[in-house]
C-alpha cells in the first residue's frame, strides 16, 4: 500500500502500479472486447494482480486467454487455476493441438511450438473477437521492446508494424480501430525484471513453484540448463544429470532453460536478480537466440 | 510489506524520467550507453552482441551507442528513428528515459518523449558549440514544460577540457533560455566516450565544482513539480461490483491528477454541477485518508449523483470552468497538413469529443521563436497556434499549471492515428 507521506511522495513503485492500473482501467472503459493473455508466468501474474486492483470490489470485467502449447509446465498450469479459481476468472484456453488439428497452424516437424503459438493466438482472438489483448510484456525485456508502444496496434493480420507506431503522449492512449484490427495492450511496459519481483514480494502473491530452487534433470544445450523430460528427451552426446536449479522465465519446457540456483525465497531471488550479470531471456530462452532480430521479427507476425 | 532491509528491493525507490535529445554525432547513445554500464545495469549477453558487432563492423572499440539502437531497420541506417524506452537505477533513483531522436523531421518523437519526462537533457559537442538543432531541443522541452533542463557540453576531452569554452557555451545558453520557460538549469560539462563527470568525477576539469551528471540526475527535487493545490480527479470507469456483499457499493474509479482529495471533501462534479462530499477514497481492499498525484484510486461519494466516464471531481471552490473554445499549442505529426475547418477527435484526460479548426493563429519556427502568422496551416512537425471548437465542454486546466489536465491529442477519425499532441494556453 502506498505510504501517505506528509511531503506526499509515491515510491517509483507505487508510481508504476498506479501508472499500470490507470492503462488497464482505460481499456475496460473503452474497448469493447477486452482479454488479458496469461502464460502463469511472473509477468502475467503482477498484470493479473494489477487487474485484480484496478476493478475491486467488482470482478475483473473481462476473460483472461491462455495459449497451451501442450508442453507447459505442470507447476505453471497448477497456479493458473489457484488464481482462476480464486478471481472467479472466465477462463479461455487456445490450444496449439487444436489448432494443428483444425488445420490453423501446420506442424511440419520444424517450427517450434513457440512459432506455433503465434497462429493459435491470433486465431483464438479473431474467434472470440477481441479487440484488445493484455500482455504482460515489458520494454527492459529486449531491443524491440524498448520501442513498442503501451497500445500496440494490430493490422487484421495481426502484425505489428515498428516503423509505423502511433504517437504516444503523456497518458493519453489512443485505442482507435478499424473492422477486424486488434490492439495489444502493455500496462507494465515501464517495469523492470527487479520491479516484477519487488512487486511479488510486497504482495506476498503465488507464483508457480518452479522460479525457486528446486532439484531437476537437466541437460546442456546450447549452453541453456534443459529439462530433460519425454517431451524433450537426450540427443546424442548429451548427459542429464540431477542439479539444484530454479528458472527465471516460464515458456514451454523444451524451449526454457534453467539457471543453478539455491535462491527459494522471493527475497533470495531478489538479491539473486540484482546481480544477475546476464538478461532472463539471454540466460534461458531458446527462442530468441537465433539471431539479434528474433524478437522483433515474431512480434512483427502477432506475437505475445 | 515483505523485507523491508533488503536494499535490492525497488519498491521505496524514487522515480526520475527523463528525456534525451540529440543527434549521433552529439554522442548521446554513447551518453546513455555509458551511463547503463557505469550503473551496471548493461548485462554480459548484451555486452558480448555489442562487442561483437563493433568488432563485424572493423571499429577499434566497443561501439556503446549500439546498446540502444532497437529496429533493425535502425541498425541499418545507423539512426535512430523512434523514441526507444531504457531502465536503469541506481540504490536512491529508477530512471526511465525516454531516448529521442534530434533531427527537426522526428519533431514529433521528442515531443513524444517530453510529454511524460522530468527533466530534459540536451547534448551538444563542446567543438561546435550551440546549434539550430540544441536550440531547437530546449524549446520544445519548454513547450513541454518539462521543469528541469541539463545541458550536457560533450566531448570536452576533444577540446582539452578547456574552462573558457565552456564557459562560453555555457553563457551563451543561459542568455538564450532567459526567452524559454525553463525553472531549473544545469549545465555540464562531460566526456561521455571517456566517462568525465559522467558517473564519475573528472580528473581534468578541476575547474569546474558543479555535481557530476549521474549526481544530478539522482538529486534534483522532482516531487514539488505536480500541482498539489488543484484538486482534479477525471472519473476513468464507474466500479459496480453488484455481488451480495457489495451490493451498494459504486466507485469511481480514476487517476488524480492534480491537488489533495480527502474524505469529507466538498466537492463538484463537472459539467454537470452538482455538489457531494467525498465519503471514501479506496485504494484495492483499503481506505486511505488522502490520495495525490498520480495514485489510482476508486472514490465514493454520498450522495447518488450521477457521474460517468469523462466527468471530472474537483473542489467546490476550485473547479475548472467548462469550454468548448480551446485555445492551444499544437504540435501536428502527420504528413497531410493541418488546415483551418478540419475536424477530429479530441481525447482529452477521459473524455472523447470531436473538435474543429476555428483557426491556425501562427506557427512557430522552433528554430528562431519566431512567429509566422502568414502560413494557415501546420505541415508535418511543425507547431503552432490553433483555435479548436469542440462538441461538447472540456474541463481544462493551462498546461503551464497541470500536464495532465492541460493535454490533448488530435485523432484521425478515418484512419484513427493520432495526428496532433496538444498544450491547452487558456
Amino acid at each position: 500500500m502506498p505510504d501517505t507521506h506528509a511531503d506526499y511522495r509515491l515510491s517509483q513503485l507505487d508510481q508504476l502500479e498506479a501508472e499500470s492500473i490507470h492503462i488497464i482501467r482505460e481499456v475496460a472503459a473503452e474497448f469493447e472486447k477486452p482479454v488479458l493473455m496469461f502464460s502463469g508466468g511472473k509477468d502475467s501474474i503482477v498484470m493479473l494482480r494489477l487487474a485484480e486492483k484496478a476493478f475491486y470490489p467488482a470482478k475483473i470485467p473481462f476473460p483472461i486467454l491462455q495459449v497451451d502449447t501442450g508442453l507447459d509446465f505442470p507447476e505453471v498450469m497448477h497456479t493458473r487455476d489457484n488464481w482462476v479459481n480464486r478471481l472467479g476468472l472466465n477462463l479461455v484456453v487456445a490450444s496449439i493441438d487444436d489448432a494443428i488439428a483444425q488445420g490453423v497452424v501446420v506442424d511440419d516437424g520444424k517450427t517450434s511450438r513457440n512459432r506455433m503459438q503465434i497462429g493459435t493466438l491470433l486465431n483464438a482472438i479473431e474467434e472470440n473477437g477481441f479487440t484488445a489483448a493484455f500482455g504482460g510484456g515489458r520494454r527492459d525485456e529486449e531491443k524491440a521492446r524498448a520501442k513498442e508502444r503501451v497500445y500496440s496496434h494490430r493490422d487484421e493480420f495481426g502484425q505489428w508494424d515498428p516503423k509505423n507506431q502511433r504517437p504516444e503522449l503523456w497518458s493519453l492512449y489512443n485505442g482507435r480501430l478499424h473492422e477486424g484490427e486488434h490492439m495489444r495492450i502493455f500496462p507494465i511496459s515501464n517495469w523492470t525484471e527487479l520491479d516484477v519481483w519487488s512487486y511479488i514480494a510486497r504482495e506476498g502473491i503465488e507464483i508457480p513453484s518452479i522460479y525457486f530452487s528446486h532439484q531437476r534433470r537437466v541437460f546442456e544445450r546450447n549452453g541453456m540448463l534443459m529439462t530433460e523430460t519425454p517431451l524433450n528427451p537426450c540427443k546424442d552426446g548429451e548427459v542429464a544429470e540431477e542439479r539444484t536449479v530454479r528458472f527465471r522465465t516460464c515458456g514451454d519446457i523444451t524451449l526454457t532453460g534453467c539457471v543453478e540456483s539455491t535462491a527459494s525465497t522471493v527475497e533470495e531471488i531478489i538479491e539473486e536478480t540484482a546481480v544477475a550479470r546476464v538478461t532472463e531471456r539471454g540466460a534461458t530462452r531458446g527462442d530468441d537466440k537465433f539471431s539479434e532480430a528474433a524478437m522483433e521479427d515474431r512480434k512483427k507476425e502477432g506475437y505475445f | 510489506m515483505a523485507d523491508e532491509t533488503n536494499e535490492n528491493l525497488t519498491s521505496h525507490m524514487d522515480l526520475l524520467r527523463f528525456a534525451t535529445a540529440g543527434s549521433v554525432d552529439d554522442g548521446k547513445s554513447t551518453l546513455i550507453g555509458r551511463l547503463l554500464l557505469d550503473s551496471k545495469s548493461i548485462f554480459e549477453d548484451q555486452l558480448e552482441a555489442v562487442e561483437t558487432t563493433s568488432k563485424g563492423k572493423g571499429y577499434d572499440y566497443t561501439d556503446l551507442a549500439l546498446l540502444t539502437d532497437g529496429l533493425r531497420s535502425e541498425r541499418e541506417q545507423g539512426i535512430t528513428i523512434d523514441v526507444a524506452y531504457r531502465y536503469f537505477a541506481t540504490p536512491k533513483r529508477k530512471f526511465i528515459i525516454a531516448d529521442t531522436p534530434g533531427h527537426v523531421q522526428y519533431t514529433r518523437n521528442m515531443v513524444t518523449g517530453a510529454s511524460t519526462a522530468d527533466l530534459g537533457l540536451v547534448l551538444v559537442d563542446a567543438r561546435q558549440g550551440l546549434t539550430e538543432q540544441s536550440r531547437r531541443h530546449a524549446v520544445i522541452l519548454s513547450l513541454l514544460r518539462v521543469p528541469h533542463l541539463v545541458l550536457a557540453v560533450n566531448k570536452m576531452d576533444l577540446v582539452d577540457f578547456d574552462e573558457a569554452t565552456f564557459t562560453k557555451i555555457h553563457d551563451e545558453f543561459t542568455q538564450f533560455a532567459t526567452k524559454l520557460s525553463i525553472p531549473d538549469l544545469q549545465v555540464i560539462p562531460i566526456s561521455a566516450l571517456a566517462g568525465d563527470n559522467v558517473v564519475n568525477r573528472s580528473e581534468n576539469m578541476d575547474w569546474y565544482s558543479g555535481p557530476t551528471l549521474m549526481h544530478h540526475l539522482e538529486n534534483v527535487h522532482v516531487a514539488s513539480d505536480r500541482d498539489l493545490i488543484d484538486a482534479r480527479f477525471p472519473v476513468q470507469y464507474v466500479v459496480r461490483p453488484k455481488s451480495d456483499e457489495f451490493h451498494d457499493y459504486r466507485g469511481y474509479a480514476g487517476q488524480v491528477a492534480g491537488g489533495v482529495l480527502k474524505p469529507g471533501d466538498e466537492v463538484v462534479v463537472l459539467p454537470s454541477g452538482m455538489t457531494s462530499k467525498i465519503a471514501g477514497i479506496d485504494l484495492f481492499d483499503q481506505e486511505i485518508s488522502e490520495a495525490y498525484p498520480p495514485m489510482s484510486v476508486t472514490v465514493r461519494l454520498e450522495d447518488d449523483v450521477d457521474v460517468s466516464r469523462g466527468d471530472m471531481i474537483a473542489r467546490v471552490k476550485n473547479a475548472p470552468a467548462p469550454s468548448q473554445d480551446i485555445d492551444a499549442m499544437v504540435c501536428w505529426m502527420t504528413t497531410t497538413p493541418l488546415k483551418p475547418r478540419q475536424k477530429l477527435a479530441i481525447k482529452h484526460t477521459t473524455r472523447t469529443a470531436r473538435a474543429m479548426v476555428k483557426d491556425i493563429q501562427y506557427r512557430l519556427d522552433v528554430n528562431t521563436l519566431h512567429r509566422d502568422q502568414e502560413t494557415k496551416e501546420l505541415g508535418v512537425n511543425e507547431i503552432g497556434r490553433v483555435q479548436l471548437r469542440t462538441t461538447v465542454p472540456l474541463l481544462s486546466d493551462p498546461y503551464s499549471r497541470n500536464r495532465t489536465t492541460g493535454s490533448f491529442i488530435l485523432i484521425d477519425e478515418a484512419t484513427g492515428v493520432t495526428v496532433a499532441a496538444g498544450m491547452i494556453l487558456s
